[in-house]
């Protein structure tokens, strides 16, 4: 049994931190062979219990290693309609290869890339897969098309619902069209793996805000739908709430990923809408956000990329592949430094002081807490991108005073149950900003939930 | 696809448009706006929503940038990419027994709406409607049908009062009293109509247009700084109590972009030309 992990390869740093190329290029069949081989098939996988979709992840390995790599896809595609997304974007470490026995005494399984390899065969080979669907008359809504809107709209559909989708932007996909940038998750391969809920029968609408061009309660008693889920997703930027922070050349990373990612701006003039930013980039935040912004700035040609984080290099909330691609792309980390003033000429930002941060002690997250040393500085910057989290919408909770909401704006539900019956929620509108494959399984889960629903009020 | 069913050309600049997208009218209320996007690859262009009724809803559009004078290629029978709406707050409509609206441009336009709302209500609504020339003076017979008086200013004098729309308003104080203005066109004008409103005590509403991307909250590229507090234009407003508004540093987000956009001009409609 071999003990090294089989890596998969990369773009050069020096060349993919000037293209929007994807920057993890895939296993080889060769590549994927050798690694597969490495799996232990447990009789007792913990690998599936840890994965939020419950994947039969020796399962679809097991096809691998007999170089049927059809079959691998069936096999994922039983609990995962979107294997070419998740196994680019899924955090593998704290998941199903966080929980891989081989992870003990040596390294895991590359499950996440075994994924996308078979994800990617079956878009090149263009598989279908022919599932026979029992119809139903009942119609449901989803609202959003994100990654919970199209894991609960495949499920549901499965179980012969007629679904409907309704899309507030003019591309399906949510986040992993507007917030996860190319040299991640190349568009196509969204496109692509979203025309597999197509394929089943499930229908999208774009450009529907629902609280705006209809209400949930149209949806409900005028367009009849049995049962909605609401996966709205968090969309909504959290402010830094400091002074000079409207000051022209201040971003949120949601405003400066969506006109890269969803409006095309790094090919602009082709694509019409701009985006600019300057040579000296200061990033606000550590998570995976931030760490997309850093390295999207740094693409766009800036020369100077800078993080500022309030902790240190340890609880920085991003993958740590992602990084250590970041690091390998010239971003520069300034820690212990937490941004209180934008200083400015006229309106546009100058400067970004900062309060120098010590470690003190733990939070309620188990992480050291920053303190204040009451010591400053400032750094030159032409642009600042904030990424320090987001909450969710509240256009769909304005429209819809009955739905109950915390303190944060997430959406409270028992059992994937709103307070309003019939209505289910599930994902980041939920959760608050977590991970695709979370509000994925969540997705799923709450399918589940609206056919009980359904079923017990027919 | 979003059909364009009309199209009507109100001047050289301005042209009008009746285009069915029958989820945006459904729901739409004065004050509401949409975004439109030209085709596949398109900008999204916010556009205040003039009328609807059941199955469409018409806009007004300035030929200024690139997006716009793309729109103004298309003609009835063509098809948008796409329509999305209706987005904002419904215009805030206050118990008030006299209005003054003050149009500057094609600021007309998203007034209009929410003056005829006004009106609607029984509320006298008299009207200062100002433009670069005669033929920029938008919706004139359409505002007729409810205003009790108009007025207008012109830069070159060929209608009305040669000058600014504030210097006709400033007349008009000395003889009329009003419960509320509201102020629509370019940012200087709203900045500087409050100024004088305040002087004359009258409150003034306006309708802000800033750069969005997303219309519907995510972006926080249309903030807008109203007493010392953070709001976003599309999702707070667009209208807002002018009194706390920081225009000075809205003018200058406005003009964030100006660069590129002479640029993606020169370089894709100078060639057409």
């Amino acid at each position: 049994m071999r003990a090294d992990r089989t890596k998969m390869p990369v773009q050069d740093p020096e060349i993919r931190n000037c293209n929007f190329d994807e920057v993890a290029l895939g296993y080889t069949p060769e590549l994927a062979m050798l690694e597969a081989s490495r799996c232990l098939e447990c009789k007792n996988p913990r690998c599936v219990s840890a994965c939020p979709v419950n994947i039969d992840i020796p399962g679809f390995i097991k096809h691998i290693k007999d170089a049927n790599i059809e079959e691998a896809y069936h096999t994922i595609y039983q609990s995962n309609i979107l294997p070419a997304i998740c196994g680019r974007v899924c955090p593998q470490e704290t998941q199903c290869e966080g929980s891989c026995i081989l992870g003990i005494k040596s390294k895991s399984v590359a499950i996440g890339a075994l994924e996308r390899y078979v994800g990617d065969y079956a878009l090149k080979q263009n598989l279908s897969i022919q599932e026979e669907i029992s119809e139903k008359e009942e119609k449901v809504a989803i609202i959003g098309s994100g990654p919970a809107g199209i894991a609960c709209s495949a499920s549901l559909r499965r179980l012969g619902y007629q679904v409907d989708v309704f899309e507030a932007l003019h591309e399906f996909g949510g986040v992993l069209k507007y917030g996860i940038p190319d040299f991640r998750l190349p568009k196509e391969i969204v496109d692509k793996e979203i025309q597999n809920a197509k394929d089943l029968g499930v229908q999208f609408h774009k450009n529907m805000i629902v609280g705006k061009s209809i209400t949930i309660d149209q949806l409900l008693h005028e367009y009849h739908y049995k049962s909605i889920f609401i996966g709205s997703g968090a969309g909504l930027p959290k402010s830094l709430g400091i002074p000079g922070e409207n000051m022209t050349g201040i971003y949120f990373a949601n405003e400066f990923l969506t006109r890269v990612n969803l409006m095309k701006a790094n090919r602009f003039p082709a694509a019409p809408t701009p985006v600019r930013i300057g040579n000296n980039v200061a990033i606000v935040g550590g998570g995976n956000v931030a760490m997309d912004a850093a390295r999207t700035a740094k693409r766009l040609g800036a020369k100077n990329v800078f993080v500022l984080y309030r902790r240190d290099m340890t609880a920085l909330p991003a993958r740590q592949e992602e990084v250590e691609h970041a690091i390998e792309e010239q971003i520069d980390f300034r820690l212990l430094r937490n941004p209180v003033e934008f200083i400015g000429e006229n309106y546009v930002v100058k400067q970004v002081k900062c309060e120098v941060m010590i470690l003190g002690d733990p939070d309620e997250s188990g992480r050291r807490s920053p303190v204040g040393t009451n010591t400053f500085e400032t750094f030159d910057i032409d642009s600042c991108i904030i990424s320090i989290g987001q909450s969710p919408n509240p256009i769909l909770k304005s429209a819809t005073p009955e739905l109950e909401v915390d303190r944060r704006g997430r959406i409270i539900v028992s059992n994937h149950q709103t307070s309003i019956p019939g209505v289910f929620a599930g994902g980041d509108v939920v959760s608050g900003a977590a991970t695709v494959i979370l509000a994925m399984g969540a997705g799923k889960e709450a399918a589940i939930s609206m056919d009980q629903f359904i079923r017990e009020r027919a | 696809m979003y059909e364009i069913t009309e199209k009507k050309i109100l001047n050289q600049d301005v042209e009008w448009m009746r285009i069915k997208a029958p989820f945006v009218a459904k729901n739409a209320k004065p004050g509401n706006f949409l975004i439109v996007r030209v085709d596949e690859f398109g900008e999204r262009i916010p556009l205040t929503i003039v009328t609807h009724d059941e199955m469409s809803v018409t806009i007004i559009y300035q030929k200024l940038g690139y997006s716009t004078q793309l729109l103004s290629e298309k003609q009835a029978g063509d098809f948008l990419f796409d329509v999305v709406g209706p987005l904002g707050l419904p215009s805030h409509i206050r118990d008030v027994k006299t209005v003054l609206g003050i149009a500057g441009g094609v600021g007309a336009a998203p007034l209009f709406p929410q003056l005829k709302e006004y009106a609607r209500r029984g509320v006298i609504v008299d009207l200062i409607i100002g433009g670069r020339t005669k033929d920029h003076l938008l919706l004139v017979d359409e505002y007729q049908e409810f205003c009790r008086n108009i007025y207008f200013a012109t830069d070159d004098g060929s209608c009305g009062q040669k000058g600014f729309v504030t210097q006709v308003a400033e007349q008009l104080y000395q003889e009329h009293t009003y419960d509320l203005a509201i102020a629509i066109g370019p940012l200087i004008m709203m900045k500087n109509t409050v100024l004088l409103n305040k002087k004359y005590n009258v409150l003034t509403d306006v309708s802000l247009n800033p750069i969005m991307i997303d219309g519907t909250g995510m972006c926080g590229n249309c903030r807008v700084t109203i007493n010392g507090k953070t709001k976003f234009a599309c999702v707070d407003g667009p209208d807002f109590p002018a009194e706390g508004i920081d225009f000075d540093e809205l003018m200058v987000r406005q003009n964030y972009y100006k660069e590129e956009e002479n640029h993606i001009c020169r370089l894709k409609l100078g060639a057409r030309k």
